[in-house]
């Protein structure tokens, strides 16, 4: 089973004197597939990130990452993992190209084979025309654009990306989202933190919702959205002109129907399925005058709230 | 770690602060030249009276312009501060720049770091201590035209590989605090003015001396073996500081007919020959400051070693 995981850990805690910041963390990540670490700011995923890296040591449970351990072997999972921090820094008096060629070189890249990496990511990320310009002078942008090259050179099995969206404007984020997006097709897992919900939304096959070091929950985006509304997967919206107070019963009766609230002249119905047509139906059948509808799917967002409200 | 080296070398040879030290090396070299061209002649006479025309190449190096022995002086103020200016960023900068996370990514130990950066410090400082030596001795040779003899010879180089051991002691120290500082300026000052400290205060203002005197006083009327004891004593106490310890061992190597490390009673003088001492008990004489200095560098390694592998590596 280990072998198929990116990423797999088992009660992973870390505490920093008597506060414990990750708490008895338990997630794992597919191959090929982005795996989104949603949380506010501190709840543990940077700390969950070093601990991955073998940057941190944990202060109990286990952590494998393509079948290593992080604390034993960092130099193997260093090898092929990348690691996008969330402030990267670069030598500000080398230039793009020099400061690739340096981490190429660390990671024992022959020097032919260096040069063409170089071109390929910086193409990749679209800095071909910037490549001979110092690092000093690059905009957020175009470092942290230079940071995805960087990590990209080694041609990891895994990637990780904390934060990689902070300070980009969204043609920026947007570029960014498809670089990722299109990672696992080279055979690259990766596992995004962020507190952004809709770029996770738009790239990740699964999301984990970090909350002071515990995770809240884990699963696809479809799962968790029929999680997080008790039962109910669509929340359509009904405004009716003059409504009568049996309708909220009528509707109550309706097969799939979970649950009604009304506010005055709006109501909010809770289904399974997209039951629309049977609802407008059952509105003009008890003569009341329905107004508009809108039928409302879950976001992140919505999930993200309710859970963040719960704890 | 080569790759880590390499890049460090590259980052020295490029930036200002690289070329300000060599400036200054260089106008060491060319102040020591003027002081032996007005002082070797002199130099000569109080030597070659003794050793009778041995060791004239040496005496480049250490003759004196009004009453200073320039170049050596030079270079014991030189060679630490550029130990500290090379190794007072090394690990802070990384932090503060962001690199640091981004390095420690890749698949390189903790320690390579470190070794790396110190590595190619004291190749640059290798370079800079070998270029004046040559530079002097290059000019020298043309000005005095007496050709080094072999032993000359590998007394220049011994003092060459000790000057880079003190100069590595510096950086050692200097890296430590780049270490432990997250500010450049902290990590800067304070291996500064424990330099300071250590050559103005102790060696060349004599503070160093006082203390020492005052702690094991020689006192006029005891016996002789308690004064020799109390001078050891003495002796022991200055050499807490590494510019002494420096000082005194090139004085044996450069100096050959100086007259040893202890304590000699006047009884004793009498007897003594003035004749040079051999290399190989030069060798022996300095053998110990040589094993301080390394060990001095040792300890401050292990320190940062142990301080840097606990530390939380965060990009913020």
């Amino acid at each position: 089973m280990t072998d198929t995981l990116a990423i797999d850990t088992k009660d992973l805690t870390k505490n920093y004197g008597k506060v414990t910041v990750v708490d008895r963390l338990n997630f794992h990540v597919r191959e090929n597939e982005v795996f989104g670490l949603l949380g506010p700011n501190g709840a543990g995923k940077t700390t969950t990130i070093l601990m991955l890296l073998g940057l941190t040591e944990p202060a109990s449970g286990t952590v494998r990452v393509c079948g290593f351990n992080p604390t034993r072997e960092p130099l193997k999972i260093k090898r092929i993992a990348g690691y996008l921090p969330e402030e990267v820094g670069f030598y500000d008096n080398l230039t793009a190209r020099e400061n690739l060629r340096f981490i190429a070189d660390l990671n024992n890249i022959d020097a032919s084979e260096t040069e063409r990496r170089i071109d390929e990511v910086l193409e990749t990320v679209g800095l071909t025309e910037e490549r001979d310009i110092t690092a000093g002078k690059y905009s957020r942008g175009m470092r942290q654009r230079l940071g995805i090259a960087d990590v990209l050179i080694k041609q990891p099995k895994l990637v990780i990306l904390d934060e990689p969206t902070s300070g980009l404007d969204p043609s920026g984020i947007n570029h960014l989202l498809d670089i990722i997006a299109d990672l696992p097709k080279m055979g690259t897992s990766v596992l995004l933190s962020s507190h952004q919900l809709y770029q996770v939304q738009r790239v990740c096959q699964r999301v984990g919702i970090l909350s002071e070091g515990r995770m809240v929950i884990e699963g696809s985006i479809d799962e968790l959205g029929r999680e997080a509304l008790a039962g109910g997967r669509y929340l359509i919206e009904v405004e009716i002109a003059d409504p009568k107070p049996e309708l909220v019963d009528i509707l109550q009766k309706i097969k799939g129907v979970e649950k009604v609230e009304a506010d005055g002249t709006k109501l909010s119905i809770s289904t399974d399925s997209d039951l629309r047509s049977q609802i407008s139906k059952a509105i003009i059948d008890n003569g009341a005058l329905l107004v508009q509808m809108k039928v409302h799917e879950f976001s992140l967002d919505d999930i993200y709230m309710k859970y963040f409200k719960e704890s | 770690m080569i790759a880590i080296i390499r890049k460090e070398l590259a980052d020295y040879f490029n930036s200002v602060r690289f070329l300000v030290l060599f400036l200054l090396v260089l106008v060491a070299g060319g102040c020591g030249i003027y002081a032996a061209q007005q002082g070797i002649r002199e130099a000569l006479k109080q030597s070659s009276a003794v050793t009778e025309g041995g060791f004239v190449f040496l005496a480049l190096f250490t003759s004196s312009w009004a009453g200073i022995p320039i170049l050596t002086l030079a270079i014991a103020i030189i060679i630490p501060i550029t130990g500290i200016v090379l190794g007072f960023d090394a690990i802070n900068s990384e932090r503060s720049g962001g690199t640091m996370s981004r390095l420690l990514a890749q698949p390189v130990y903790r320690d390579s770091v470190i070794n790396g950066k110190f590595l190619a410090g004291i190749m640059s400082m290798a370079l800079m201590v070998g270029t004046t030596i040559l530079l002097v001795a290059g000019y020298g040779l043309r000005m005095i035209g007496v050709p080094p003899t072999a032993e000359e010879i590998i007394r220049l180089f011994l003092y060459v590989f000790l000057t880079i051991v003190y100069g590595a002691f510096w950086m050692g120290l200097a890296m430590l605090f780049s270490v432990v500082f997250r500010r450049a300026a902290g990590s800067l000052l304070v291996p500064i003015v424990i330099f300071l400290i250590f050559f103005f205060f102790w060696v060349i203002f004599g503070f160093g001396q006082a203390i020492a005197s005052a702690a094991a006083p020689i006192t006029s009327g005891s016996d002789v073996a308690t004064q020799i004891q109390q001078a050891g004593l003495q002796q022991t106490i200055m050499r807490l500081s590494p510019s002494y310890l420096f000082q005194e061992a090139y004085m044996v190597l450069l100096i050959p007919i100086w007259k040893g490390l202890g304590a000699i009673t006047y009884g004793d003088l009498a007897y003594m020959l003035p004749n040079p001492l051999g290399l190989g008990q030069c060798l022996l004489a300095i053998w110990p400051h040589l094993v301080g200095l390394v060990s001095l560098s040792a300890i401050c390694f292990a320190i940062s070693y142990i301080i840097f592998m606990k530390q939380e590596i965060r990009a913020t």
